[in-house]
């Protein structure tokens, strides 16, 4: 079995909010000085997931797929180094001006030129935009049947599918799903493991397969954007707290119990 | 604003998702005219039409298919997804509405992809630019920054709009049109995957969406001990128990207690953050709590900057003083 998994690079989530700014005239995030990106973690859920199934014995080569320019090679090599084959990079600076569809379009393209997938794996939202439109539309694009927000999955007993198990509100659902498939995972399925320094090594010594939009038969795409983004900015924010500093910690923890009731907050 | 617009609304046990009237104060934002405004809804026989009286649009569409409360449910989506799809053929609206719950994230980007639309999701805001486009503010960076994205093209312009973020219409004394189409011919089964069971767990304690209070543990803790801490001060406090996403990752707590970007979001009166940072995602899942009262040992974090009272210290002394002291209050 093939899985394709989507991954994207990320600016790091876990920087403080003081140190996340943007340019507001270049309708940009400006990444922390020394602060390298990130795959984006629920992508790594993914691989996770993609893992799980050759742990549970499915046999299956991984391959991982991004959209993006500027990529840091050894951040994009992080799946590689805990157990997928390959790494897919369209590496376009055109890819900038792209929207989710182009997107969605791009890696439909970039898969099919792999040979196609029986799975296509990817997370359930980007951190950097949030917009969880790329797998859906992958979906389409692919003509394949679709499931969000998987926390497990295993391979039916025939063979020719998927026994899945979804995020539900209050709960969780249980869905067969043939295959092809699409997937979105999210974090309920558990992180993704560490590499150990084998892996790394194996991974170092990796080489990504690398396309341009144009390679793809798709430069074109980016002429037709439907949306385009006009504005960003940090929204003002005014801090109003009020710090209780008692003699000690316990006493400030006293002190809060007190203040709280009087503001009748408890 | 150019072309019409088709809410897809979402039907829960035989009536209206609460989605749907603040679906219609969003059009009314970009649109005067309720004659301009539809409202599609896919129904089975449990659907009891009554629900729609007083909502302030011109129409209202029924497509009506034996599954469709099934399809609702099933976290698949694929048959409302076809017969909102063949509806956006018929009446060729504008603009699409849907909310962005579990099935209006699918049906929205589904749709999107087959008319080569654009999709703006998860919108805070609406607008219409010089153009007669829809211009959408929507948070982005997990909340740490909001982007205006506005529609360019002729191309259908389909927007996802975040839960809770309009208040509700008003009810108006207007009967709308009620136009019922037969459907049952329909079927994109195909391929589609299969619901085989839904399973409710049970929470603990008090809902989070409903609390008045909640207390919630994170990162800062540092294992799942503390938490027992905390289900202490719930007790004494009739709070509900949260934790940020890194609490619930690491396996301390059960998902499901999880608050954020992608997990509950609560409007408590007073929320209580034991080792929570305050990542911009975590605080996407309680701005709507009044008053926040953190506790975290670093003085530079996050969600002192939302708080209303703060103590800056190892949560392992305040907190046992702060519960005894709370004990005592009662």
């Amino acid at each position: 079995m093939k899985i394709a998994v989507c991954a994207k690079q990320v600016p790091d989530t876990d920087i403080p909010a003081s140190q996340f700014k943007v340019d507001e005239a270049d309708l940009r995030v400006i990444p922390p000085a020394g602060v390298p990106p990130i795959v984006n973690g629920f992508d790594m859920n993914a691989v996770e997931a993609a893992l799980r199934l050759r742990d549970s014995g499915v046999e299956c080569e991984i391959v991982i797929f991004s959209v993006g320019t500027d990529f840091a090679l050894d951040v994009m090599k992080k799946p590689l180094a805990i157990g997928a084959d390959r790494l897919v990079l369209v590496d376009d600076e055109a890819s900038e001006a792209l929207d989710t569809l182009g997107t969605a379009r791009v890696l439909a393209g970039a898969i099919d030129r792999d040979g196609g997938a029986d799975l296509v794996l990817a997370g359930r939202q980007a951190s950097d935009w949030d917009q969880a439109h790329v797998p859906i539309m992958l979906s389409e694009l692919m003509s394949a049947p679709l499931v969000t927000l998987v926390r497990g999955l295993t391979v039916s007993g025939d063979g020719n599918g998927f026994e899945v198990e979804r995020v539900a509100e209050g709960g969780f659902q249980r869905v067969k799903c043939p295959k092809p498939a699409v997937m979105t995972v999210t974090n309920e399925l558990g992180e993704a493991r560490y590499a150990n320094l084998r892996g790394i090594m194996a991974a170092s010594r990796k080489q990504p397969e690398t396309m341009s939009l144009s390679d793809l038969g798709l430069g074109d795409l980016v002429d037709g954007k439907a949306l385009e983004m006009t504005r960003l900015f940090v929204p003002a924010s005014e801090s109003n707290v009020e710090m209780i500093e008692g003699e000690d910690e316990a006493d400030s923890g006293r002190m809060l119990a007190l203040k709280l009731r009087e503001a009748k907050l408890i | 604003m150019s072309g019409n617009i088709l809410i897809f609304g979402e039907v829960l046990n035989g009536g209206l998702h609460p989605t749907v009237w603040q679906l219609v104060s969003a059009a009314n934002q970009v649109c005067d005219d309720v004659s301009d405004v539809a409202l599609c809804l896919t129904v089975d026989g449990s659907f009891d039409a009554a629900c729609v009286e007083g909502i302030g649009v011109g129409k209202v569409v029924l497509l009506e298919h034996s599954d469709a409360s099934a399809d609702s449910g099933s976290g698949v989506y694929s048959l409302i997804t076809g017969l909102v799809s063949e509806e956006v053929n018929r009446s060729g609206p504008g603009v699409v509405l849907v909310a962005k719950t579990d099935a209006g994230s699918v049906v929205s980007a589904r749709l999107a992809a087959r008319f080569g639309a654009g999709l703006a999701s998860d919108c805070i805001d609406l607008a219409l630019n010089a153009e007669g486009r829809v211009a959408v503010t929507r948070p982005v960076h997990g909340g740490s920054a909001l982007a205006v994205y506005e529609f360019a093209g002729d191309g259908l312009q389909v927007v996802s709009v975040r839960p809770g973020a309009f208040d509700p219409a008003e009810s108006v004394s207007d009967v709308s049109e009620i136009e019922r189409i037969d459907m049952s011919g329909f079927d994109e089964s195909g391929t589609a995957p299969v619901l085989i069971e839904t399973v409710l767990e049970d929470s603990e304690g008090i809902p989070l969406e409903q609390a008045d209070v909640v207390v919630s543990g994170g990162r800062g803790l540092g294992g799942p001990e503390p938490f027992e801490q905390l289900r202490e001060l719930c007790g004494l406090l009739n709070a509900a128990l949260g934790a940020s996403r890194a609490a619930c990752d690491a396996g301390w707590i059960d998902h499901s207690h999880q608050v954020g970007l992608t997990g509950k979001s609560i409007s408590p009166t007073t929320y209580i953050t034991v080792g929570i940072s305050g990542a911009s995602q975590h605080m996407a899942g309680c701005s709507s709590a009044r008053n926040i009262v953190a506790i975290d040992k670093d003085r530079e974090a996050n969600i002192f900057s939302h708080a209303r009272y703060g103590v800056v210290g190892d949560w392992a002394k305040v907190l046992p003083a702060f519960t005894a002291a709370v004990a005592e209050l009662d």
